[in-house]
């Protein structure tokens, strides 16, 4: 087990293209770190870089204090687990988990009980003589897990594990893999474009976009204080609303000024935060679950209420989602299942002002 | 009883509508629709190949002069035959250590291709391929101007480096080693491109996921490709085996047999008693021999393949 690092990294291509723009990370010994965003934002190629699959065009990555930018994937101690499994066809299970350390050598015995150790942590035990073709979507990926496992490396690299299952089997193997690091404990880097799994599965997520890291923080953070409009809108789902408005003052208040002559006060501890943007248009943002029904005995307290016409009304069975269209912004809200909701029937809302971003259009940074 | 009854009375109430819907639901079964459609190929193949092979069986039982059956009596008589066996021998000989020259090489050029960015592969992969389609008895021509005893080019050469000359087609392991060159010359394309094809189809995240567990670039190729490639291989080599053993044109204009018949393979052999000696149940019979070797070899081959394309496909 070990830290992995990450200096200044650029992978650029020919012709120019730049993948990864000069990243930094520092990956501690243990930690669970989900890479994050969406495709062709650089984050696959960056664990590419790491397992030494791709050249590193420039900067340094180190896995356990050592530079690991010229020594070959087989002497950097990972495994990897791929998106489509990458089993050996031609191999039963036991031999696909065994063949890492076959190559290294390893007594019989010591591949049998490693073998063995893995397929019990991943209940693939009765699996062992039968080939991939033989296997379930979910047990190849329990194989392929496996085969990380037995081999102890420093780290586990896996790349999008679980975008070739079904919805259902996805939760679960989620949980699987989440129980697995809990037991092994080996530092691991992950990369998904699925916010969820980032959210579920990280000790810190890396959210990634156009071969630039946007932030990095554990979940919770990354959802209540997103450090720029790409990572509020990408963490969360439904997305963080965001509504083109205006900063005002008025009558010894900093108030908001959305489309539809809407108006919501800005709370007061955040006013003086806000305050050099008067005058001027921002985006405000917030998300769906802050915008809700009005409950009786509510104590939140910076509650504005505002009433809105829903267009679609969506019934999720815990919840019901309303889209709104405020001038061409759609916004989502959502509201208690037992408020009955219908399209072109205004209801009373309430946004949560405690809650609230505002975004500078021109940086795209949170204020 | 009540079975009895049950059939008694639908069978004569069902009767009057049946024939005519019977024959149209048979011509509209899949099966039978298959089976007209194949029926053009199916009636070519028996014409030209079960017909031909069971003509050829039932010729190696009669006489010289074709006017009694004489039951296994050709096979006999070639087995007793010093010179049939030596072709039984030399046509193995030939016929393996081609085939396995062909996929060696063959097998060594496509990995270089392979390694070839895509833009200049195909040069390279039109130029490999074109000893395969030149017309073997016209690039043979070329290869015997080579290998010619007063104006061999290869001597030439060979002097040039100040090496004695070679007598190519006058030495019997010579005659047999430019045999195989020229065979080996002609048919190493096939497997070039059939293996490039193979290992193209190999998924790269093997390699990778081999290279993370820990393997050089001789076990990829060890546990990764070449089990990845058995069944391309295995059919590449049974089909090879079968054109090699039957090849005639190479040893015909080469050596035509010689010296002392001791270049001969099944098919000049065969041709050599059955239509120059002009003893046609005998030639029958000399390429006869061929089958059961090959048709031995072929069932084992095409078992493995089919058992391996069950559990890896």
């Amino acid at each position: 087990m070990a830290q992995v690092s990450i200096r200044k990294v650029v992978k650029e291509y020919e012709g120019g293209v730049q993948a990864v723009k000069g990243i930094d990370l520092e990956i501690a010994d243990h930690e669970f770190v989900v890479l994050v965003g969406p495709s062709g934002c650089g984050k696959s190629t960056t664990l590419r870089m790491i397992a030494g699959l791709e050249e590193i065009s420039g900067g340094e990555i180190a896995i356990g204090g050592g530079v690991v930018n010229d020594i070959p994937p087989r002497d950097r101690d990972i495994a990897m687990v791929f998106q489509n499994y990458a089993l050996y066809p031609h191999m039963t299970v036991y031999d696909n988990m065994a063949f890492g350390l076959m190559l290294r050598k390893f007594d019989k015995a010591e591949i049998r009980r490693r073998v063995e150790n893995a397929a019990r942590i991943l209940d693939i035990g009765m699996l062992l003589d039968r080939k991939p073709k033989a296997l379930s979507g979910g047990q190849r990926q329990r194989v392929a897990m496996g085969r990380a496992i037995v081999r102890d490396p420093k780290v586990f690299l896996f790349d999008e594990p679980l975008s070739n299952l079904d919805a259902k089997l996805r939760v679960q193997m989620r949980t699987e893999i989440k129980k697995v690091h809990q037991t092994v404990k080996t530092t691991t880097i992950y990369v998904t474009h699925d916010q969820i799994e980032a959210m579920t599965l990280a000790d810190r997520v890396v959210v990634m976009n156009h071969g630039v890291i946007e932030q990095v923080g554990p979940p919770t953070e990354l959802y209540h204080r997103p450090a720029t409009k790409f990572v509020a809108g990408f963490i969360g789902s439904p997305a963080m609303n965001f509504i083109p408005a205006r900063l005002e003052h008025g009558s010894g208040a900093l108030n908001i000024h959305l489309p539809d002559n809407i108006v919501l006060p800005v709370p007061e501890e955040r006013r003086s935060r806000y305050a050099s943007y008067a005058g001027k248009e921002v985006l405000f943002g917030i998300r769906p679950e802050h915008l809700t029904e009005i409950r009786p005995n509510d104590h939140r307290p910076n509650l504005a209420p505002l009433h809105l016409t829903p267009e679609v009304v969506e019934p999720m069975g815990m919840e019901t989602l309303v889209h709104i269209w405020l001038q061409g912004t759609e916004i989502s809200a959502r509201i208690d299942p037992a408020i009955p909701a219908e399209p072109g029937r205004p209801l009373a809302l309430a946004a949560d002002m405690g809650q609230m971003h505002l975004i500078d259009p021109q940086t795209d940074r949170m204020i | 009883m009540a079975l009895d009854a049950t059939t008694a009375t639908a069978g004569p109430a069902m009767a009057p509508a049946r024939p005519g819907l019977t024959l149209q639901r048979f011509a509209r079964r899949r099966s039978t629709i298959a089976f007209l459609m194949a029926l053009p190929l199916i009636t070519v193949i028996a014409g030209l190949v079960a017909w031909p092979a069971g003509y050829a069986i039932y010729l190696s039982t009669l006489n010289r002069r074709m006017t009694s059956f004489i039951g296994l009596g050709n096979f006999e008589i070639l087995l007793d035959s010093e010179t049939f066996l030596m072709v039984i021998w030399q046509s193995c000989f030939f016929a393996i250590t081609a085939v396995v020259l062909k996929a060696l090489l063959g097998f060594w050029l496509a990995h270089q291709l392979h390694h070839i960015p895509t833009k200049g592969q195909r040069i390279w992969r039109g130029l490999l391929l074109l000893p395969w389609v030149v017309p073997p008895a016209l690039s043979t021509l070329g290869w015997w101007w080579m290998f010619d005893p007063s104006y061999s080019s290869l001597n030439w050469i060979l002097n040039a480096i100040g090496a004695p000359s070679v007598p190519w087609l006058g030495e019997p392991w010579w005659a047999r080693i430019s045999v195989i060159i020229v065979n080996v010359w002609a048919g190493t394309p096939f497997f070039m491109i059939m293996y490039l094809a193979a290992l193209k189809s190999v998924p790269d995240q093997l390699y990778e996921a081999a290279a993370i567990d820990g393997a050089t670039g001789w076990q990829g190729l060890r546990y990764v490709t070449l089990p990845m490639m058995r069944n391309i291989i295995s059919i590449t080599v049974l089909f090879s085996l079968i054109v090699t053993f039957a090849n005639y044109d190479i040893v015909r204009v080469l050596t035509n047999g010689g010296p002392r018949d001791l270049t001969h393979v099944f098919a000049s052999y065969a041709f050599q008693v059955g239509v120059l000696a002009g003893n046609i149940p005998r030639g029958a019979a000399v390429s006869l021999f061929m089958f059961p070797l090959l048709a031995i070899v072929a069932f084992f081959v095409l078992r493995g393949v089919n058992q391996r394309s069950k559990e890896m496909a």
